[in-house]
């Protein structure tokens, strides 16, 4: 589904990723660890579409597309979703009508016809309960006002409203209470299928107990350094990333 | 000091002044001394205040005609046309009342004709040139001192009107062609109405300019609701002048809306707040493009206790264009208990528009509860890039943060037709680029 090969990637001439190898098949949960300043929020960025980001070597090929050549909103609508780890508030924009304008152009790139009003709020009554999302909130301005798990909840909320085939979470359980973060690892549980695919972005081994992956890959410094399955994460827990770091700077020196 | 540049159209104007069939008999007095006013200032220009931002002299440098009136001219009123509005429809052509493109208002208590069909109506002498010529504006005594041309409605006591009524101002002319309207509005005591003013520009017209005043006086416990929607394209360019008198009890509602086309607008609407309990509100969205300049002068003027004023500009500023906001806001010593609330709201959507924004508050009441605000700021690129990774287009989401932002005012838009065809117009004004 997705193949990352060589990615290099600079911001304001510093280069970020240094060569990023990462290969995800439809139905896996991928996640993805590394110390603060690995890389993890940039690549997160940069398959997302962010502007800022400079590709300067290797590729991105999804669903047998060049997702690099895409725009933010092609990407969207060929199936890539971010869950921002800071959501943006939009005052004056309703929830609603942010979703219904969303899906309305994902149907219409992909030549379905819009859905009615009533399918539409049904889809919306429908969701909101797979994600526990407050229905007041659906009315509200976008994120507008959103207590930090609410704004999460919602980023949850719109994965299930526009089932996309990849999602990546950058950082969602970041600023969860145990009990928020239940409810948004229930959700993405309950999303999970054999036709899509996650990529989770986290420090902390935390939401690997509710959100079990089938493979660990640890980020240092603009690459991926290690990878394995959960246990890998259990190991990072104990140990700290200390430890990795040590046994790569030793071997780049040599 | 009048240049040498604005001269040919000054000595036009004195000309045509000296033509004795251009003044009203009953009203010549109040004509000749405006007159004389106009010639002891001329036109304004950047050295005053009111006009600092403004500079007129390009407006005024065109080799325009005067009294080009174009009698039978056929237009297409139609441009004007807002979906799902019921309206009666009054059409002007230059400023001339067209009865052959106007509805007749069979309503009891609607007095609705042009201003020279009025000029003998107690309502008319009464009122004309009593409050917008105390306004210091030369382009007034100009108005008062030539204008011949524009709409009378006179809402009688008690009288609810039915439908909104929509006055579509055509400018259209084949060479530049400069005129004036002169327009009163009164509601008696408990009168309702809607009034709705759309400009255009006919298709083909070569420039002109247009010097509009408006008095409008809102008796006891009347309310009027009033729109302004600017539509016209760049040939044409406007001053507007709007003085409104309010009495105890009313309630003025304004919306002054200006999109794309018109190249110049200066619009002047003064609220005098001349007696206790009154309730006025404000409320201005601004989108432009190309070069073009709009310049928004307001005064709220609270004259007497327990006024209420509520105040809220929106400028959204493409290309090379340039907005001009002055609110000005006064309490004086006798309006205690006053609420007055300002806020302007700037958005540059381009490394080249301006806006020359000036809040103004001058308060001698004490105790009184005032705010204002103005902020300048940008589109909101992770806004944008927050949208677009939910698969909403570039476009679409330009015009959802632009909708948004403009949201604060346009909920307030009281006429939901009014407010569909603003949203619309301000999709259809936005740049795609």
């Amino acid at each position: 589904m997705l193949s990352i090969s060589n990615l290099q990637v600079s911001i304001e001439d510093k280069q970020i990723l240094k060569g990023l190898d990462l290969q995800v098949n439809a139905g896996e949960v991928h996640a993805i660890m590394g110390p603060n300043g690995s890389g993890k929020s940039t690549l997160a960025s940069v398959l997302a579409g962010r502007q800022e980001y400079e590709v300067t070597a290797g590729e991105v090929i999804f669903n047998e597309k060049n997702l690099l050549d895409m725009s933010p909103e092609d990407r969207a609508r060929e199936g890539v979703f971010l869950a921002f780890q800071y959501p943006i508030e939009i005052p004056g924009v309703s929830n609603i009508n942010f979703l219904k304008t969303a899906l309305a152009e994902i149907r219409a790139y992909k030549g379905l016809p819009p859905l009615s009003a009533k399918e539409f709020l049904q889809l919306v009554k429908e969701k909101q309960q797979l994600v526990d999302f407050d229905a007041k909130l659906t009315n509200r301005s976008l994120n507008e006002g959103f207590s930090g798990g609410e704004k999460k909840r919602n980023e949850i909320f719109q994965l299930a409203m526009l089932e996309p085939t990849l999602a990546i979470l950058d950082e969602t359980d970041s600023g969860l209470d145990i009990d928020a973060l239940r409810i948004v690892a229930n959700g993405v549980n309950q999303l999970r299928s054999s036709g899509n695919a996650f990529v989770m972005i986290t420090h902390y081994q935390r939401l690997l107990e509710y959100i079990v992956p089938d493979f660990v890959h640890v980020l240092y410094n603009g690459k991926i350094v290690r990878s394995g399955t959960k246990e890998l994460a259990l190991e990072l827990e104990e140990k700290g990333y200390d430890w990795l770091k040590e046994s790569i700077d030793t071997q780049n020196a040599i | 000091m009048i240049t040498q540049i604005s001269s040919s159209l000054y000595q036009q104007l004195v000309s045509s002044f000296e033509d004795p069939l251009h003044t009203q008999e009953t009203l010549e007095e109040r004509r000749k001394k405006a007159f004389e006013k106009f010639k002891d200032n001329g036109f304004p220009t950047s050295k005053a205040e009111e006009w600092r931002f403004t500079n007129i002299q390009s407006v005024l440098s065109e080799n325009y005609q005067i009294g080009v009136h174009l009698p039978g001219q056929a237009v297409n009123a139609d441009m004007a046309k807002i979906e799902d509005m019921d309206a009666y429809r009054v059409v002007l052509v230059n400023g001339v009342y067209r009865h052959d493109l106007s509805d007749i208002i069979e309503e009891q208590g609607v007095v609705l004709s042009s201003f020279i069909d009025a000029a003998q109506s107690e309502t008319l002498n009464k009122h004309f040139a009593q409050y917008a010529d105390k306004s210091e504006n030369p382009f007034v005594w100009l108005n008062t001192a030539l204008s011949n041309n524009g709409f009378f409605i006179e809402i009688q006591s008690g009288k609810l009107v039915q439908k909104p009524i929509h006055i579509v101002h055509i400018s259209v002319a084949d060479s530049e062609a400069f005129f004036q309207t002169r327009n009163l509005i009164v509601l008696e005591k408990n009168a309702e109405a809607q009034i709705v003013e759309t400009f255009v520009t006919e298709e083909g017209s070569s420039k002109t300019f247009a010097n509009t005043v408006t008095e409008i006086v809102v008796d006891e416990n009347a309310k009027l609701e009033h729109y302004y929607l600017q539509q016209a394209r760049s040939q044409s360019s406007f001053n507007n002048h709007t003085e409104i008198i309010q009495r105890k009890y009313s309630l003025y509602n304004n919306y002054n809306c200006t999109f794309p086309g018109a190249s110049f607008v200066r619009n002047t609407i003064n609220v005098r707040m001349d007696d206790p309990n009154i309730e006025s509100h404000l409320y201005g969205i601004t989108l432009l493009a190309d070069n073009q300049l709009v310049d928004n002068h307001t005064v709220v003027d609270h004259m007497e206790p327990h006024g209420e004023s509520y105040e809220w500009y929106k400028n959204i500023l493409q290309d090379s264009s340039t907005a001009v906001f002055n609110g000005k806001i006064f309490v004086r010593l006798d309006a205690q208990k006053t609420n007055a609330f300002q806020q302007n709201n700037n958005m540059l959507l381009s490394g080249n528009a301006t806006i020359n924004t000036k809040p103004q508050l001058e308060i001698f009441a004490d105790d009184v509860k005032c705010s204002h605000g103005c902020t300048i700021g940008q589109f909101n690129e992770d806004a944008k890039f927050y949208l677009q990774a939910r698969g909403i287009g570039e476009e679409q989401a330009r015009t959802l943060l632009v909708h948004a932002f403009a949201f604060d005012v346009t909920e307030r838009f009281k006429n939901e037709s009014i407010r569909d065809h603003v949203n619309h117009l301000v999709e259809l004004g936005l740049k795609h680029n």
